[in-house]
Order: structure tokens, then sequence, then C-alpha cells
């Protein structure tokens, strides 16, 4: 089984040959080495797989890949700019040390990315809330929380 | 000077760009999968196995059962190996396993063109059992048949020290004591790793090749050559980034089975990733363990002596075996010395509950929460200062264990209280809580702990490290310590910076080990790497250091040469010779004397010392709904030096939200009749979201430690360890009930509020 869809990935223009039954995770794994996309749970628990779909965040383990018809999709891999600097998110992230084994910052990043371009803003309260499909084991999420505001307040 | 700098972290570039490859990252297109099947009871025999349908299936490969793996039982503790027989793990377990031992053993192994495939044979295969009655608890499992036969009451080691010369009886004698008694209850805890373990194996020129998560690259190695006897370096393992460790991965897991099938099909890559589910289970969980303790207090608040019986939950087979619970049982005197005598009892129990192995603390966290909350008890009951109780009894510095030697050389622990105090004005709200009423309350708790550096001398301690000179002037840094997110990498490239003179920005650390490549390193663990292959690449850096300074005057033709700063090479004065880079080029392409600059070194680690710390936390309780809510919590730390204060702050965070949990929220649940887990998926078993976590305070008391590499101590697992007996101890201020038992879960909480009658 087959199918083939178009959709734009991190800008770009795809067509993508993939198996209706897959998850987008394996499609944007599997097919396009955009592995920057974390396998934590293949169930929608940890949000280590988010990716942006029409901006908002998705876990796309839970997303088949054959609805990413026609959407437009960012990873981390899309959040750097042409020449290679570094997204103000990502900038916030390193600044707090907010990294620490690495497996849960794609899919934050992204949430954070979200939040930031929302153009609002918000108390740690309510960023606490916005972050809280995704777990970490590391950090105890207060340099993730420092970050994210960080981010926030210098975008808006 | 970039010792005690807030350099970032190394790897941080590569891990917000998605740049930064983890094990699955890396597998080839065309890799087989495989997938594990678990058997459905927790004790018996498998008597037969019918695969006939699953190898019906298209796509799938080979089936392997229990009945077709080589008949070798090895061990899977990740502890360096011993060539002393008696110092040996247990080697308990085969490949796949007849004998089932858990709900969820692993039984046998399908191969698969695709998981999808590999996922659809496992339900086809057909599996006879002879079913004995799971024991899951340790009074069942010492009253019932041996899972192993060489334990008979299924007891794999029980352990008695003394430190005083009479028993706890004889201590009483003579003294002036009341009595004060408790049992304690910690349950099963797990891990949770962000990324799941996975690996993939193949063979090339001739040996096996793993990939794969973990911990412990060079103990890994040396197991599947045991598993599969063949020689050790016919194996090679490659360690990429990995999502978290936290002791499950200092386990050997499923690297030798995937090797093992691989070699099977004739060297085949083939890949072996674990679902969530089977995280929980088949990895590794922390030992839930029955503590009991007794001591004789004098009215001055003396503890005169103590006697502490512990029994631990091992689950099915040994890992870690006895050492978790005798890691704990040893804190007890480097925690509290008596007056008297120390009297201390403590036992591992196999049972049909999934294998306890290491996870962040080893033991401590358990036996803390009991000597802490029971402190607690004691102040309450004699009516004493709980701060002053703790303060007369604690190790000072200059303290050495009388049984295996290990020092408390400095101790900011009393000043680490004052911190805490301070922070919080603990003295007087603890006052202030202990008479409340209505449904929400405050309390406010304080716990301290000790906790050792490494494992010497109960085990061997060695690392290294090997420096190569760029013919830029630049450093390539190889150890086979690793990486697995507490940011070894980066304090290793500060620690070769500040030694050799060369710039931090040109120091290139080796991320990944391969055990054909990076020297030998026993791994993550133990909190011991800033310290044990923090010497290695002290020594290594002296000498890469001495080697370019020797070549500096062989280009000068003197002997002017003796330091190296900010990349020049000085003399005496301080006054610039040459660059670095220059005597990197015309080392390799001077055409008398090319010499390629580089230096390896060993560090025979044969000391040690105590980090020691507080948690001091306020909270409130809703004892209607049972739920307790942290308003502020800090912790506060004596691991000597800092090497990098924003990665040390990253490790209390985590090590404070894994604490949090503890007190409040983990636990792995098991139906009590089959021993399968109720709850083993991060929906059913609650680590902290970011909604259940408190913003987290924490505060260094620095005093240069003269062991360690840079004047370091322990500070990896040490967070964990105070946080659960504090919040419990501000539970008790709010109450005055007595939780004795943790999770202190909503439930567990209002019952025990109902019974008091306080609602």
């Amino acid at each position: 089984m087959i199918e083939i869809i178009k959709c734009k990935i991190n800008g770009r223009d795809q067509e993508i040959a993939i198996d209706p039954r897959e998850s987008l995770t394996d499609m944007l794994r599997n097919k396009l080495g955009l592995t920057s996309v974390k396998k934590g749970c293949e169930v929608g628990e940890c949000g280590a797989c988010t990716v942006l779909i029409d901006g908002k965040s998705y876990n796309s383990c839970i997303y088949l890949a054959s609805w990413a018809k026609d959407k437009s999709i960012i990873t981390v891999e899309g959040l750097t700019s042409e020449n290679g600097e570094l997204s103000p998110v990502q900038k916030a992230f390193i600044d707090e040390s907010a990294v620490q084994c690495g497996f849960c910052t794609p899919g934050l990043l992204l949430t954070a990315t979200e939040i930031v371009n929302s153009g609002q803003k918000y108390t740690r309260e309510e960023l606490r809330t916005l972050i809280s499909g995704h777990l970490c084991r590391c950090t105890g999420y207060e340099n993730i929380l420092n970050a994210v505001e960080k981010a926030l307040n210098q975008e808006n | 000077m970039t010792i005690g700098k807030n350099i970032p972290r190394v790897d941080a570039f590569d891990k917000v760009t998605g740049r930064a490859k983890y094990a699955d990252d890396l597998v080839p297109t065309g890799t087989l999968i495989a997938k594990v099947l678990h058997s459905t009871i927790a004790n018996g025999l498998v008597k037969k196995i019918d695969t006939s349908k699953a190898k019906q299936v298209p796509g799938v490969i080979e089936v392997f059962t229990c009945f077709d793996v080589p008949d070798i039982v090895f061990p899977t503790a990740g502890h360096p190996w011993s060539t002393n027989i008696a110092n040996h793990d247990i080697a308990d377990r085969k490949l796949l396993n007849t004998r089932v031992r858990y709900y969820g053993d692993d039984i046998a192994v399908v191969v698969a063109e695709n998981e999808l495939t590999a996922t659809e044979a496992l339900k086809l295969i057909e599996v006879e059992y002879e079913e004995y009655t799971p024991l899951l608890t340790i009074e069942d499992a010492m009253n019932g048949d041996a899972l192993h036969e060489e334990y008979p009451n299924n007891i794999l080691a029980s352990t008695k020290y003394n430190v005083g010369g009479v028993s706890f009886e004889e201590a009483l004698e003579n003294n002036d004591v009341k009595i004060f008694e408790d049992e304690f209850e910690v349950p099963t805890v797990q891990h949770c790793f962000m990324e799941n373990p996975n690996s993939y194996a193949y063979m090339e020129s001739g040996k096996i090749v793993v990939v794969t998560s973990t911990q412990i690259p060079h103990i890994v190695r040396r197991v599947i050559g045991q598993a599969l006897d063949i020689p050790w370096g016919q194996v090679r393992v490659i360690k990429p980034y990995i999502g978290g460790g936290f002791g499950a991965k200092q386990d050997v897991l499923y690297e030798p089975l995937n090797a093992w099938v691989s070699k099977m099909l004739g060297g085949k890559c083939v890949k072996l990733e674990l679902t969530r589910e089977e995280g929980f289970i088949n990895t590794r969980v922390r030992h839930a363990m029955k503590i009991h303790i007794k001591s004789a207090v004098s009215e001055n608040g003396r503890l005169i002596a103590r006697k502490v019986k512990m029994f631990s939950n091992q689950g099915g087979y040994a890992s870690h075996g006895h050492s978790v619970v005798a890691g704990a049982a040893h804190v007890v005197k480097q925690l509290y010395q008596d007056e008297v005598a120390t009297d201390v009892e403590f036992t591992t129990v196999f049972t049909n509950l999934p294998v306890a192995g290491a996870m962040r603390g080893y033991g401590v966290p358990q036996i803390t929460f009991a000597l802490e909350a029971h402190m607690e008890n004691v102040a309450k009951e004699m009516n004493f200062d709980n701060i002053e109780l703790r303060k007369i009894n604690m190790i000072k510095e200059g303290f050495v264990d009388p049984l295996n030697s290990i020092p408390s050389l400095t101790n900011e622990l009393d000043q680490c209280i004052e911190i805490g105090a301070k922070h919080l004005n603990f003295r007087e709200k603890h006052k202030k809580y202990s008479n409340q009423e209505g449904h929400i309350r405050k309390g406010v708790g304080c716990a301290i702990f000790s906790y050792k550096t490494g494992v010497y001398p109960i085990s061997l301690e060695t690392a290294s490290c090997r420096m190569i000179l760029n013919q830029d002037g630049s450093i390539q840094v190889q150890v086979g310590a690793t990486e697995i997110g507490q940011g070894a990498d980066t304090v290793f490239t500060q620690m070769a910076a500040e030694i050799t003179g060369i710039t931090y920005d040109k120091v290139y650390i080796m991320s990944a080990q391969d055990t054909d490549v990076t020297p030998y390193d026993s791994g993550a663990y133990a909190s011991r790497q800033t310290y044990v292959s923090g010497h290695a690449v002290k020594k290594c850096g002296l000498e890469l250091k001495q080697k370019i300074l020797d070549y500096a005057n062989y280009l000068k033709e003197s002997e002017i040469a003796v330091d190296i700063k900010e990349n020049h090479v000085l003399d005496k004065d301080g006054n610039k010779i040459i660059h670095v880079s220059e005597v990197a080029l015309e080392s390799f392409y001077h055409r008398e004397n090319s010499k390629h600059i580089a230096a390896e070194a060993t560090h025979h680690c044969d000391t040690n010392t105590i980090s020691h710390g507080t948690t001091f936390v306020e909270i409130e309780v809703d004892l209607k709904l049972g739920l307790v809510k942290i308003l502020d919590i800090i912790n506060v730390h004596d691991s000597g030096t800092i090497i990098n204060p924003k990665t040390a702050l990253g490790q209390v965070h985590g090590g404070m939200s894994m604490g949090i949990a503890y007190a409040l929220s983990e636990e792995l649940l098991f139906n009590p009749k089959t021993g399968e887990a109720y709850n083993g998926d991060l929906l059913g078993y609650k680590i902290p979201t970011s909604l259940d976590s408190p913003d987290i305070s924490c505060k260094f008391v620095e005093k240069y430690d003269p062991s360690g590499p840079f004047g370091n101590k322990a500070l990896g697992e040490p967070p964990t360890v105070p946080v659960a007996p504090a919040i419990r101890n501000a539970l008790f201020n709010a109450t005055g009930i007595k939780y004795n038992q943790i999770p202190l879960t909503p439930e567990r909480i209002f019952n025990k509020v109902k019974d008091k009658g306080l609602i």
C-alpha cells in the first residue's frame, strides 16, 4: 500500500510515498531523515515527537502521515535560518542551560516556538500549562521555563 | 581559568539543532527488527513454544526461543570486572530464559523485515507454561520455593555489621536512654529516561559491533563477550548521545541478545528497541525496601545506639544484587554517629517482580528517607529542636568510616543547614505550624544527607583519557567516561583547558564512546566521573602540556619553556615564547624531527570523600483532598568546588524533581495475584509534568576538597537523596501524623487524616 502525498516540510515542497498506516513521526524520521523528531512513547504521552503543523504543535506519533497532505510541517531542523543562525528559542535554550540529555529538547523547542509566535504574553504559570504535554526527566522544567520566558520576553 | 565558569554545554548547539545523533538516529536502511516475546506469567517454566505460525508470516526472518540460546548464564550489573572470582557479580540469566522469574521475562525473539511484522508475529507464538504461585512480597518469597536453586528461601544475601564492638542491647546497659522505633516502606519506582533503551548490532571485520544507548560501553563489551562466549576484543560497542539513563542503563540490558541474534543471522544488521511499556518492566527499577529503625537516645539528644534492619526487594534476577542495599546500609553510620553502638542488618530477597538495579542514589534515597523521617519522629517525641538533634549527632569534618575508611575530608553540612534554614525562616515557621487547625495547613521540613564519591574502596575505580594535538594547536580529548545528559563532556573540556593552557574553544571532546577507540573507563555511575575520570583528564593534560613544552624547547634550542597559558608557551617570567599552533605545526611537519604529540593516562583511584547537603521545604496540604503543594523548596549542597555552576544547577534541579516525585507520586503497582504491572506506562505512572513541578532553589557551599582533581566531589546523584524525607517531615509538621510510607499519595494522606479525626 503506497500513497503519494504533497506537503511542505521545513519550507520546502515535498512529494512523499507513504504507507497510509504510518505515523507522521515515522515518515519524518524514516523517509526524510529528520531524526530530531524523537520517539519516547509512540502513544502521545511524552511529547518528544512534537512538530508544528501549520504553526500548531502536535504529537506526530499519533498523527497519521496521510493527514499531513497539503500541510506545512516544521521540525527542529527547520528552526535554524538559511545561514545557520539559531532561532531566538534555540538560543534561549542554550543560554538558560535548558538542555541536558537533549531527548525532549526538540519537541519543547517547537512548542516554545508556537508560544513565541503567538505574539501573546503569558505568565510563568500559564507557560507551565502550555508546555505540560512534554515530559522531561533531567531538568525539573526549571531552566526550560526560564528559556521559554526569556524567548517570549525578547520577541514580544 | 575555566574551572568554576558557566561555559555553555559543548553539546548544546547540536542538541538544539537536531544534529545530536542517538542510537536510533543512526540505524542503517534495511536493518532488520527484533522484538522480544515476554512471559505472561510471573513464576514458572516454559514447557513448549510453538513458533510455526509466527514463522509463516511473510517478512519474518527467524524466531529464536529460550530453547535455542547458548547454555551460558551471565551477569548484567554495570560493575568493573574483577579478576578475583569471589567478587564476581551473580551470573543468573541467559539470553532468553525457560525458567520464568517475573511477569514479562524474555522467552523468545522474532526477527522480521519491519516492526509491524515482528509485532504481529509475536502474537502468533504459542507458549505452554508450568505455572507456580508468584512470590511478590519479601515475606512470601522467604517462605516460598527458591527462584534460583542456589539461593534457598530466595535470600540473595544477608549481611550484618556492627560499629562500637557491643550490640544495641548491650549499649543500653548503664545508659539512661529513651527508645524510639519506626518501620518504613519505600516503593518500586522506575527511571523513566526519555529515550527507551535501543541498540543495533552487525558484524564487520570479524567483529560484532553494537551501537547502543548505554551509560557503560566498556562494560557492555565485556558482558557481550561473556554472554556469547567470544573474546572481548571481538566486540565493539559504540555509544552515541543517549536520552538519559539514571542507572537503568548502568546495566547491560538487551545488547547481548541483540549481538547474538545478529551473529545467528550471519552478521546482518538487526535493531532491538524497547517500547515505553517494556522500558518500565524489562529494564531495571529502584529497589522497594522495608526498613526498621530502633534508636536509643540520651536525654541531651545524643544517639547512644541504633539498630537498623533492612529488606530489599530484588525482583527476579540479581543485577546489582546485594550491593544496592549494602550501599544504603553503610550510610547509616556515614550520616550520624552513635556514641556506643550501631547494629545494621541488611537482606536482599529475590521475588517475582521486575528486576531492581541501580537508580540515581543507589539505595541511599531509601535509607535516607527512613533515617531522616525517624530523626524527625524522635525530635518531636522528645520535644527536642529538630535541627539541633541533627547537629549533635551528624558526622563532622575529619570523620573516617570505621569499616570502609571512606572519609569526610571536607564537611560544610552545618553551613548547608544554616543556609537552608535561613532561606525558609525554618525555625520560626516550624514552631508556628506545629499547632494548626482547619483543613488547609502548612508545614516545613528538612533532611540532610551524606553521599560518597565513586566506589573506592568497595570496587575498582579506574579511568583513562587520551589527548591528541592537532596541527592548528587545538586538541582532541577522548575519554571512556560517558556523557548521559549530566554535562560530563562539558566539564572534561573545561578541565582539559584548565590544565593544558589551551583555551576552551580549541578543546574538542569526542562525545561518542567507541570501545575500539576511546580508552577504558567504567562509565557513568556513582557520581564518579567528574572526580575519578576528572583525575585522568588532569593527569593526561599535564603529560600533554609537558610534551608541548619539550617540543617548544627543541624548536627554540633552549630550556626556557615552562608553562602554557591562553595558547602561548611562556618562560618563567610569563613572557610569550611561541604560540602553541606554531609548535603543533612544526611537530607534524618538521623535516628532521616530526613528532605527533599525544598523551594518554590512566588514573587508578584510591581515594574517596563524602558529599553533604540538605533539603528544606515548605508545603501546603489540603487535608480534604489529601493533596500536597510545594510552596518553597531549596537544596544546599557541599560538593566541593563546582566546575560549572550552570550545569551543576541542572543536576540539582533534575535530582530534586525526581526526589519530589519519589515523595509524592511515583510507584509502580502490581497485580498482587499475577505480578503484572498495573501502571507500566507514562499515563498511569506519575512522573512530574511541568504543572506538578514547583520552582526549585539551590545553593552551593564550596570548599576545596583536597582529594578531588579540582577540589570537587560527588554531585550527580545526591540532589535526589534528601528531598522525600524533607517533604514527609513537612507533612508531619503540618498534621502531626507520622507518614512512614511513600509516595504520599492523596489516598494515603487522606486515609490517615481521616483515621486521626483531623477532618
